[in-house]
């Protein structure tokens, strides 16, 4: 559960309280602390930075072919070549843009509609929530990615803009309905009825009570929902659904998988671009653990905490919650 | 009762609403791609099957947008949803009707499996957490972050080409004709065992994942410490207090990702070649097969429901709360 101060609090008004603001200020310390956080943002950091100077960097034109068809990797190509003898070390690099770009892009705006659906439906309750829950749990429910490609194929060649459009338009309902849990159990609170007596507007109390109050369960669902764009976004290349010109890690494989690589053995084609998704999914995912584990303290055991625990032979079973002395002040 | 009731009216609204998307979709989407392939086949298609494919896509300008609503669902109630372009000129149903058996057979049975699996690995880990079971989450970790193609590449090259133990494709031996005969049965499983493994793979993490947390949550609560002080014997407390409070998310969970999972495992089936609906989407995808993509689509989303209507009813056995009545 999020108590409002162990969410990360980016609270500048005066209704919060200062204790609140100061507990906020370390809660946030602590995140970064934590090594599968760090470990997840220096990942995720390499492929940004890949992504804006990739094309740059990259040593050959990704489409270019030669005449040194399907070579193992050498010195001259790092990761080999395709059959047509394409680089595929710079084929990666210009592709990272595309993946990220439109991993993002989606998320950004799937964690725009979840807020405001589901914000709004825990907010408002009565008759407007239930449309609200429902159309969300509709939205769970029905098959996504048999959705994206039908009107990914409807459309003819689609490019990343579009993809990232479908892909937020579908992948938006499970943040809401974490959201809207979360909304209600915060709409009664203390702080929100006292900014309620004082006059405040409800658009006020959303933006500035609630909404800060959210952070954690925000950021962890677009991070959810960008894992889910990129797998998505790579999938439907690697079907040849989307624009097969424009290069991405899906693409690669697409071209891997319709010139039967794997009967080629040409294992060099296909492992580096699924490395890199790998990579980028357990760094998003670790950081999703360092939210959860910020968000909820009983979750923390490994790690530091765990060596702690172990060292004084105290087994981490049942009964009690063992959380390192540090983050234990937090719980109010 | 009452609960169960309810779910299927949410579940009723939700394949109207499917169905009215796939109505939808193609009307706001530009029609041209369909109106040229369908000029294509002009002379081949009788006046009939081109007039249920204006009707599938809404081409026929003169009717408004309420009548075609009507012509579209009268052909679904009566089972037509047109021809496919790409085996012209099957009927899509006949294809589905093909195809369906083999999904159902492998993402069905591979899903349960993985679900089941992953639960019990889930309530393991978690009851031992501190120990070295903590190791195993870094491995769920990377693998669930792995597209489940990727996976099934990795697979084929391995266990089917570098070591060929299993077939790379397919569903069963091309030498045979589908039948019960026990040979045929035979090749079918051989054949189904790469993508099956493939599938438990790569969505079983999520699954260890979950329970796992769920676990850690409800292991500190009253009641568990309550049974330890009775005494009960620690497997007692483990399976009948805490694993069974904690799997009631998981199964709320496995019904509302369904959708998710098996839009992965269909994936699966085209890096295997096998003869299911997630193969035939893909040749449909590739040909431009506009009346099998929406035919498929349908069909996927109605069997997701009725996996969610069954993950439902397992939760109302489980949680003698959904039970009560008033």
């Amino acid at each position: 559960m999020v108590t409002p101060a162990q969410a990360p609090a980016v609270v500048t008004e005066p209704t919060a309280g200062s204790t609140r603001r100061r507990r906020g200020l370390t809660g946030n310390l602590l995140f970064f602390r934590n090594r599968k956080t760090v470990i997840g943002l220096v990942i995720l950091g390499f492929f940004t930075v890949l992504a804006l100077i990739g094309d740059l960097i990259a040593p050959y034109d990704p489409s270019l072919p030669s005449e040194v068809g399907l070579q193992p990797p050498s010195a001259d190509h790092w990761l080999g070549t395709t059959l047509l003898g394409q680089d595929i070390l710079s084929q990666i690099l210009v592709g990272t843009r595309g993946v990220l770009f439109v991993g993002l892009l989606a998320g950004l705006l799937a964690a725009v509609l979840s807020v405001l659906v589901g914000v709004t439906a825990g907010f408002l309750g009565g008759i407007g929530d239930e449309g609200l829950s429902l159309l969300s749990n509709i939205f769970l429910v029905i098959p996504a990615l048999p959705l994206i490609i039908i009107v990914a194929g409807l459309l003819p060649d689609a490019g990343g803009l579009t993809v990232a459009l479908i892909i937020a338009l579908t992948g938006w309902a499970w943040g809401a309905r974490v959201l809207r849990a979360q909304t209600l159990s915060l709409r009664r609170r203390d702080f929100i009825e006292a900014a309620r007596a004082n006059g405040e507007s409800t658009w006020r109390i959303i933006v500035f009570e609630i909404l800060p109050n959210l952070t954690a369960v925000i950021a962890s669902g677009f991070i959810g929902t960008v894992i889910f764009a990129i797998l998505s976004e790579i999938t439907l290349a690697f079907m040849g659904v989307t624009n097969i010109s424009e290069w991405n890690w899906g693409t690669i494989l697409f071209w891997a998988q319709s010139n039967q690589a794997l009967a080629l053995g040409a294992w060099w084609w296909f492992v580096p671009a699924g490395l890199c998704i790998a990579a980028v999914g357990t760094a998003l995912t670790l950081i999703n653990f360092g939210i959860d584990e910020f968000v909820n303290p009983r979750l923390r055991t490994t790690g530091k905490n765990a060596k702690i625990l172990r060292a004084r032979r105290i087994r981490a079973r049942v009964g009690f919650t063992p959380v390192y002395r540090g983050t234990g002040k937090e719980q109010s | 009762m009452r609960y169960l009731l309810r779910r299927a009216a949410f579940y009723l609204l939700t394949a109207w609403a499917a169905i009215t998307l796939n109505f939808l979709i193609p009307r706001m989407l530009p029609g041209d791609p369909v109106r040229s392939l369908i000029a294509r086949f002009q002379g081949r298609i009788s006046v009939e099957a081109t007039e249920s494919l204006y009707i599938l896509f809404g081409l026929d300008e003169q009717k408004s947008l309420w009548q075609q609503y009507l012509d579209y669902w009268g052909n679904l109630l009566s089972g037509n949803l047109g021809l496919s372009f790409a085996y012209f000129p099957t009927p899509v149903v006949d294809i589905i009707e093909q195809s369906l058996p083999w999904t159902l057979a492998l993402v069905g049975l591979s899903t349960i499996l993985s679900f089941v699996l992953g639960t019990m690995l889930g309530v393991w880990v978690g009851w031992r957490r501190g120990t070295w079971a903590d190791g195993l989450l870094p491995v769920t970790n990377f693998l669930s972050a792995i597209p489940y193609f990727w996976i099934g590449l990795i697979a084929i090259a391995v266990f089917a080409v570098a070591w060929p133990i299993f077939p790379a494709s397919g569903g069963f031996d091309p030498g045979l004709i589908p039948s019960a005969t026990p040979e045929f049965i035979g090749s079918a499983i051989y054949h189904g065992l790469l993508p099956a493994f493939t599938i438990v793979i790569s969505s079983v993490a999520g699954w260890i994942l979950g329970m796992r947390n769920m676990m850690v949550t409800v292991s500190s609560e009253d009641y568990v410490t309550v049974a330890h002080a009775k005494g009960l014997p620690e497997r007692r407390v483990m399976i009948g207090y805490a694993a069974r409070n904690a799997v009631l998310p998981n199964v709320s969970g496995f019904a509302l990702s369904l959708g998710f999972i098996v839009g992965g495992t269909l994936v699966t089936e085209m890096v295997f070649t096998y003869p299911g609906i997630g193969y035939m989407l893909f040749q449909a995808v590739g040909a431009k097969d506009y009346p099998l993509m929406q035919g498929f689509f349908l069909i996927i989303t109605l069997s997701v429901l009725v996996a969610n209507m069954l993950a439902d009813i397992a939760y109302a056995v489980l949680d003698p709360r959904t039970r009560q009545e008033g």
